[in-house]
């Protein structure tokens, strides 16, 4: 297994690399770095000058991704790209263009996005798979029609609809929290609980329609046939067998999100106030940050081939069939 | 036994989460609920009836380094901490600039080239020099910050820091010592020199290079000795500028400094009452140019130091930004005089009494406006602008016009303030286009009959919600320039009644039109249709409406108007190369003076060629004659008279359809008091002064929780999971499972 990840994460090096260019150069086709210095220096009294200044400071004054008039390798290592991505890949983020630390920010933002998304993911976790199951133990039943059509009306309303519909409900109308904010340590508890909550109830209907499928999936199958013959009761098949089995992919499923957690959601952030790493790319694309941007994207990408490797892993450990070699 | 089994497991995983769960909620609601307090209150219990401001930023702002800052939501700060020599009056209006730091509004003495003192009327052309004296109140020290921090032998504590005394520094109140210092003369000078600084980028370096007399020079001075004290060093370069001298800047003695600057320049006073000319001791800019500073974001960017009433205590733009009262404040007091209709409107209530009057501000971060109104309707922010989405829940339009706020409102106590924006949105022709711009007489009429066609009376009315008055001219009321009644009405768009000013028929524009070359909207030699270009970076949902409304208003002449959206940098960028053909353009006003609006229409400002303002690439002989004499005048009959030239000048030729001033309203709760709109000043927030007792009784009222619906719900879920309990036991009684087929 061990040489196995070792290969994974230097498959990983091209893979960022690619991620990296490619950023980099969506980014440079929308901006320019005299956009850049435009966003920065402000929209009022802003003069050539000011703009060469800017960009010298920040280093865009140089050419993009190949300078011709350097000489030998040079022409390539004295460029904004590289100059602005070798650091990444030894975690160096360097500073944002106006001038803030991202390491420390990033520091900072993790655990808010982090409060919400963890309790989102845990809280909805378990409401899925119960009232997944709920569904499939009672199967062909008016409680399963019932849930499924729940399901469906569910999915179908848009998630800012449950945001601006449950602050307007629990804050707003009932007054029972905050209607958005955020602190540190205990008092943190009455401001994620709405955001927890409204993304725990917009997840149920994709979520548990989704997990039922596979319960049912499950259920078809000989070895569950196998348990009925047994004369098991349902409830022991479902929760020994089927749920065992169904878990697979669940888990799978959830495994390759862990990481992506701390990058946070933009939505509900936004909305609630949330001070967290969504909130963080959405304000750096905004105002065309591109240092930030990059390192955003970066590690999104690094989190992502941390999830899936942690998929592979977790794979070898629901179900003991899988080898990694 | 193996279903009790696995029920057992079942509930032994299901039971923690469960509990815990539980325990959050009942903690949360435990620790809402345990003081009696709101259960929705987003701030501590125990700050309830403290004397705190609440409000909020929308975007954290990027520059709090008075060198740098310049948007409205950095003034916001920087105005309450830094004290620049001058400031504007609170109440008086027309804006009137008085002394803050300074002992006095300072005088200008004017020199010729050969340096002979001139008399005050000399003309602006013999002034070759105009040198400010200024002289400032001895006896104002700064707020307690570590960069003055002295040890036991009065050498500064923390401005050798080494690694090993930074490891446990994160953030400014980690220093345990501060200390003071008296505001000097030197400060400020040294400030001015930083507006050269090769690694600040102010925004008023360019203009004030053009006018403070060395500074242009300096800074290629700067930037020399920067790469040469920088060589070598990656991080904790100071350039102290105390040994490079300005000859626009000098200090005179301890309390006096002086300020050189090129001609005559009036407008410098009202720079003097911004936070760019604000102090900063050499000290606090060696303090933080230290190594490893930058790395813990500790910057004069992040934490100001200033002689102001407040200062900034925690600066968590992620969260929330937090000013306290400053202990060394000097003391200042409530203005005695103000404008007719104050001492009834009761804000001369407080006069004489010293400022600041509130102890503590919070912003907190909140970046949509449907929770920001939402708290604000809670009590929980003092004071709210309107948007559209919520202005039918707050304001009455009547029929004449006339605005109040809605019942819900009246019985919050809520109160409204509206004052007219001193700023202009406008659309613009590129005056080099070949087909809308030029001096050619057609050019003109086409120019006029769009002018007329587009409605602007209704556009207020439309999407607005008759937030704005309709521009006659370039000069927005309350600027020294504009003319009300009759003798200000734009006669090429508007006709005078005895109702005031009616927009010209659609007919008197199709005949304009047809003057201009294109009855009917069709070129009268090709017999093609008249197609023109509308620029714009607005291509949202939300922009559609005011989009197609443009083109109906263009295609009451037949001219069938194509929208070219593009996103906001191909835009600027299409402005800057005069590539735009009709696109729309606004300006708020940096000082109360006519020439900082009709330098936007001054031809070497164009931005075409020259990066100016000028957006619409207008150029007029005669106007930019006008302009050069009228910018350096007092404000004077003859002034009035020559931008009455300019304005008759600019109507006729119409490179602008003149658009709309904004109006401004704002709201804010009872408790409140001394609100006024200042349009001009950022250093307002020392005269407000609120009633804790009455917003902590309020908030109480409007925000008891209702608890019904939470019972109704647990009913709910018995009434699900009772049936779905006895269904399992029904499954489990059965013999066996029988698969239906």
């Amino acid at each position: 297994m061990f040489a196995y990840i070792v290969r994974r994460l230097l498959y990983a090096i091209p893979i960022l690399i690619g991620v990296n260019l490619l950023t980099f150069y969506l980014f440079f086709v929308v901006n320019s770095p005299d956009d850049m210095a435009r966003m920065h220096l402000g929209m009022k009294r802003v003069t050539p000058e000011a703009i060469e200044k800017w960009k010298a400071s920040h280093g865009y004054d140089k050419p993009l991704l190949l300078n011709s008039e350097a000489h030998a390798l040079d022409k390539l290592t004295d460029t904004i790209f590289f100059e602005k991505s070798l650091k990444l890949f030894v975690f160096d983020f360097g500073y944002s263009d106006d001038g803030r630390d991202i390491s420390y920010d990033i520091g900072q933002r993790m655990m808010p996005s982090l409060a919400i998304a963890i309790p989102s993911l845990l809280i909805g976790l378990m409401v899925n798979i119960t009232f997944a199951l709920l569904m499939a133990f009672f199967r062909g039943t008016y409680i399963d029609i019932s849930g499924v059509i729940l399901c469906v009306v569910l999915m179908s309303i848009s998630a800012m609809f449950y945001i601006i519909g449950g602050q307007y409900l629990l804050a707003k109308l009932l007054r029972l929290m905050p209607i958005s904010g955020f602190d540190s340590g205990l008092i943190a508890l009455k401001f994620i609980l709405l955001p927890v909550v409204i993304s725990v109830v917009s997840g149920i209907g994709s979520g548990a329609r989704w997990y039922r499928t596979f319960f049912l999936e499950e259920a078809g199958k000989d070895y569950v046939r196998t348990a009925r013959a047994k004369g098991l009761s349902e409830s022991l098949v479902l929760f020994r067998h089927i749920l065992r089995n169904a878990l697979i992919p669940i888990v799978t499923g959830v495994v390759v999100l862990l990481p992506l957690l701390f990058m946070g959601s933009l939505l509900l952030e936004s909305f609630f106030a949330i001070p967290g790493l969504g909130s963080y790319t959405i304000d750096a694309i905004n105002n065309q940050d591109f240092a930030i941007v990059r390192v955003m994207v970066f590690l999104g990408s690094v989190l992502y081939i941390i999830g899936l490797i942690l998929v592979d892993i977790s794979y070898t450990i629901v179900d003991p069939r899988v080898r990694l070699t | 036994m193996p279903i009790v089994l696995a029920q057992r497991a079942a509930a032994r995983l299901i039971s923690p989460l469960w509990k815990s769960g539980l325990s959050i909620v009942l903690t949360s609601v435990w620790l809402s609920a345990c003081d009696n307090q709101p259960w929705n209150r987003p701030y501590p219990a125990a700050s309830a009836r403290d004397n705190v401001f609440y409000s909020l930023f929308q975007e954290r702002p990027k520059h709090l380094d008075p060198a740098q800052s310049y948007s409205s939501n950095e003034v916001t700060f920087t105005g309450q901490i830094y004290e620049p020599p001058l400031q504007y009056h609170y109440l008086k209006r027309p804006y009137e600039l008085i002394p803050l730091a300074a002992t006095e509004v300072p005088e200008a003495k004017y020199y010729s080239a050969g340096g002979t003192l001139l008399p005050d009327n000399a003309s602006a052309a013999d002034i070759a020099y105009s040198v400010y004296d200024i002289h400032i109140k001895p006896g104002i020290n700064y707020q307690p910050h570590p960069a003055f921090a002295k040890d036991q032998q009065g050498m500064l504590r923390y401005h050798h820091l080494t690694d090993e005394d930074l490891s446990a520094i994160h953030v400014l109140g980690d220093f345990k010592h501060t200390g003071t210092q008296e505001l000097t003369a030197d400060d400020y000078v040294y400030q001015i020199k930083r507006l050269a600084h090769p690694q600040l980028h102010s925004p008023i370096f360019g203009l004030m290079s053009e006018y403070i007399a060395g500074l242009k020079d300096y800074a290629g001075t700067l930037k020399s000795a920067y790469e040469e004290a920088a060589a070598g060093k990656e991080q904790g370069v100071y350039l102290d500028l105390t040994k490079y001298p300005l000859e626009g800047a000098e200090t005179l003695d301890r309390y006096s400094y002086r300020i050189k600057v090129r001609g005559k320049y009036p407008q410098l006073l009202y720079w003097l009452a911004m936070p760019f000319f604000a102090p900063v001791p050499q000290v606090v800019d060696q303090f933080y140019s230290q190594p490893g500073m930058k790395q813990r974001n500790i910057t004069l960017d992040w934490y100001p130091v200033g002689t102001g009433p407040y200062m900034l205590t925690i600066n968590n733009p992620n969260r929330q930004m937090v000013m306290v009262r400053n202990p060394n404040f000097h003391g200042e007091s409530y203005p005695t005089e103000g404008s007719p209709g104050d001492r009834e409107a009761g804000l001369l209530d407080d006069a004489g009494r010293p400022v600041p009057f509130i102890d503590k501000v919070i912003f907190s971060l909140e970046k949509e406006t449907i929770p920001y109104w939402n708290k604000f309707l809670q009590g929980y922010y003092d004071i709210s602008g309107i948007s559209s989405d919520s202005f039918d829940q707050a304001i009455n339009i009547g029929t004449g016009g006339e605005v109040t706020l809605t019942d819900g409102m009246l019985r919050q106590g809520i109160e409204l303030n509206t004052a007219v924006s001193t700023s202009i949105l406008y659309t613009g022709f590129n005056m080099q286009d070949p087909l809308v711009g030029g001096n050619s007489e057609a050019a003109r009429k086409l120019r006029l009959a769009i002018s007329i066609a587009i409605n602007t009376e209704e556009y207020i009315s439309i999407f607005l919600n008759g937030r704005g008055i309709p521009a006659q001219g370039a000069i927005p009321p309350g600027i020294f320039g504009y003319v009300t009644g009759i003798n200000g009405i734009n006669n090429y768009v508007y006709q005078s009644t005895a109702h005031g000013p009616v927009r010209r028929s659609i007919e008197e524009a199709r005949t304009l039109l047809a003057e201009a070359g294109y009855p009917e909207g069709r070129d009268i030699n090709s017999g093609k249709p008249l197609v023109l270009h509308f620029d714009t970076s607005q291509t949202g949902p939300d922009a559609k409406a005011q989009l197609d409304w443009l083109m109906k208003q263009f295609a009451k002449l037949n001219i069938q108007l194509v929208i070219r959206g593009t996103d906001y940098n191909r835009f600027q960028e299409k402005m800057l190369k005069g590539n735009a053909q009709i696109f729309q353009w606004g300006w708020n006003a940096d000082y109360p003076d006519p020439e900082n609006f009709l330098f936007l229409l001054y031809g070497p400002n164009s931005k075409l060629g020259h990066n100016g303002e000028n957006a619409a690439n207008y150029r007029n002989s005669e106007f930019d004659r006008l302009f050069e004499q009228m910018k350096s005048m007092e404000n004077s009959p003859l002034r009035q008279s020559i931008i009455n030239n300019m304005m008759e000048i600019a109507r006729h030729d119409a490179p602008w359809v003149w658009g709309y001033f904004p109006k401004q309203f704002s709201l804010h709760h009872a408790w409140i008091k001394n609100s006024k709109p200042n349009l001009m000043a950022n250093n307002t927030l020392k005269y407000q002064r609120l009633e804790p007792e009455l917003r902590a009784e309020l908030q109480n009222q409007w925000n008891r929780p209702v608890r019904w619906p939470l019972y109704i719900m647990a009913i709910i879920v018995v009434l699900i999971v009772l049936p779905a309990i006895a269904g399992f036991r029904r499954q489990q009684r059965m013999p066996a499972y029988r698969e239906k087929r």
